[in-house]
């Protein structure tokens, strides 16, 4: 169900220019007629692709979590490292703030997306979603900023080509993980079509129902 | 799509930074709380020029030792070697990996240099009022928020060199000093990005009686 059938009123995030949004076709998107910020999209995939998306994620973030990211030798000698056990040794070094931000970064944050999208995203296959799927979207938004797996993966790798001079370093399992999601976590926001979901959510206020927005009416702020 | 020339603000409307509601407060110097999610409205981000400066300068202060302290500590039978930033980057570019230098060069040194002249850059033309260059300015600051995390590089390389290279006392390594201030720098300019409100861009085309919410 798509609440989409009317025109509605939005101004631009990035410019503030009032404008008027018409039904968009799946996979299109609006921009700003003025600074060209996107406005809106309707993606085209199935509605359940997102949920599929993340459950596939969120089982591969423990497996990226739990086994070795890679391996070191050197001299009958051997060493392994977790994405945790980076943070923690960094912890143990006296740098115990650069550990908890790399431990924010590379596994909070992450993982705090995954599980609010995963609630979310269950609590938002009623017609009418709950005021609580609102209030995760918000979270996940923020989470999602300081998520950098991707940021990491580059890091890791530059690290190994380092360390490769002193030693052989060989990729764990880990690493294909990473690598796996660093490809699902941008999936997951591309299928994700926050716009309808904002529509199918039962106000904060209980006051009105979620039908009443699709007119074009703009309501009053609360006090 | 129809494009008018009006803005939200001054149609007397706010639009939700959570949920992109548009609501008409009642009282335009107290907006209150959006319908629909509850978050705080504002017209404008609040007093976001003077945050985003304070975070600017805080950020430009820790540069300084961020780059000019050790960032890595390597012992070696028993010989110690510190390393910084720049350090880094060169023993990359001598072992023979010029593009890894290049990479790390741009996203250790460039791109946080890049963000704070950047964001000192939109500041100055917004503080001014200035009305040219708004779709270029704007396009700016969208590349600062979207490039902004890879600055973190470094912090990523340095923790997870220190982690798997823990042979003592053939070699180990530690971190230095100098990766706090670094990090300080990346979260502060990533900060600042976020506090910063691009609309104020547009002010200056389009003026309102609530200019800075």
């Amino acid at each position: 169900m798509t609440l989409r059938s009317a025109s509605q009123a939005v101004a631009c995030p990035d410019c503030d220019l009032l404008q008027t949004l018409a039904p968009l076709p799946p996979g299109a998107k609006a921009s700003c007629g003025r600074c060209g910020c996107t406005l809106a999209r309707q993606p085209g995939g199935p509605k359940d692709l997102p949920l599929a998306l993340t459950i596939a994620a969120a089982i591969i973030f423990v497996i990226a979590n739990t086994v070795p990211l890679m391996d070191l030798s050197a001299v009958g000698r051997s060493a392994s490292t977790t994405i945790v056990g980076g943070a923690y040794q960094m912890w143990m070094e006296d740098e115990a703030i650069t550990g908890v931000l790399v431990a924010f970064c590379a596994v909070i944050a992450p993982g705090g997306y995954l599980l609010f999208m995963l609630t979310l995203l269950l609590g938002a296959t009623r017609k009418i979603a709950p005021p609580w799927v609102g209030e995760m979207l918000r979270w996940a938004s923020h989470f999602q900023v300081w998520s950098m797996l991707e940021v990491m993966m580059l890091g890791i790798l530059v690290a190994l080509v380092k360390i490769a001079e002193l030693a052989t370093v060989a990729a764990g399992i880990g690493m294909y993980a990473v690598g796996a999601l660093m490809i699902l976590f941008p999936a997951i926001a591309v299928t994700f079509d926050a716009d309808d979901l904002w529509r199918r959510i039962e106000w904060a206020d209980g006051a009105m129902p979620p039908e009443q927005v699709a007119g074009g009416a703009i309501p009053e702020a609360s006090r | 799509m129809t494009r008018g020339t009006v803005t939200a603000a001054q149609a007397g409307l706010v639009s939700c930074e959570a949920c992109q509601l548009l609501s008409r407060p009642a009282n335009a110097d107290e907006p209150g709380f959006c319908r629909r999610c509850g978050e705080e409205l504002e017209f404008r981000r609040h007093a976001a020029i003077e945050k985003t400066w304070a975070l600017i300068v805080a950020a430009a202060i820790c540069y300084i030792p961020a780059n000019a302290l050790p960032v890595l500590n390597t012992t070696s039978l028993g010989e110690t070697e510190a390393d910084t930033i720049l350090g880094g980057v060169a023993f990359l570019y001598t072992s023979g990996s010029w593009p890894l230098a290049l990479i790390v060069l741009v996203a250790s040194v460039m791109i946080p240099l890049g963000k704070l002249v950047a964001l000192s850059y939109l500041l100055i033309t917004v503080q001014r009022g200035s009305v040219a260059n708004s779709h270029d300015r704007t396009r700016l600051y969208r590349m600062v928020e979207f490039i902004g995390r890879w600055s973190m590089l470094d912090v990523f390389v340095d923790t997870f060199t220190v982690a798997l290279v823990q042979l003592s006392p053939l070699m180990s390594v530690a971190p230095g000093t100098g990766v706090l201030f670094f990090a300080a720098v990346v979260v502060l300019t990533m900060l600042a990005a976020e506090t910063f409100d691009p609309r104020l861009i547009w002010d200056a085309t389009n003026p309102h009686r609530n200019r800075h919410g």
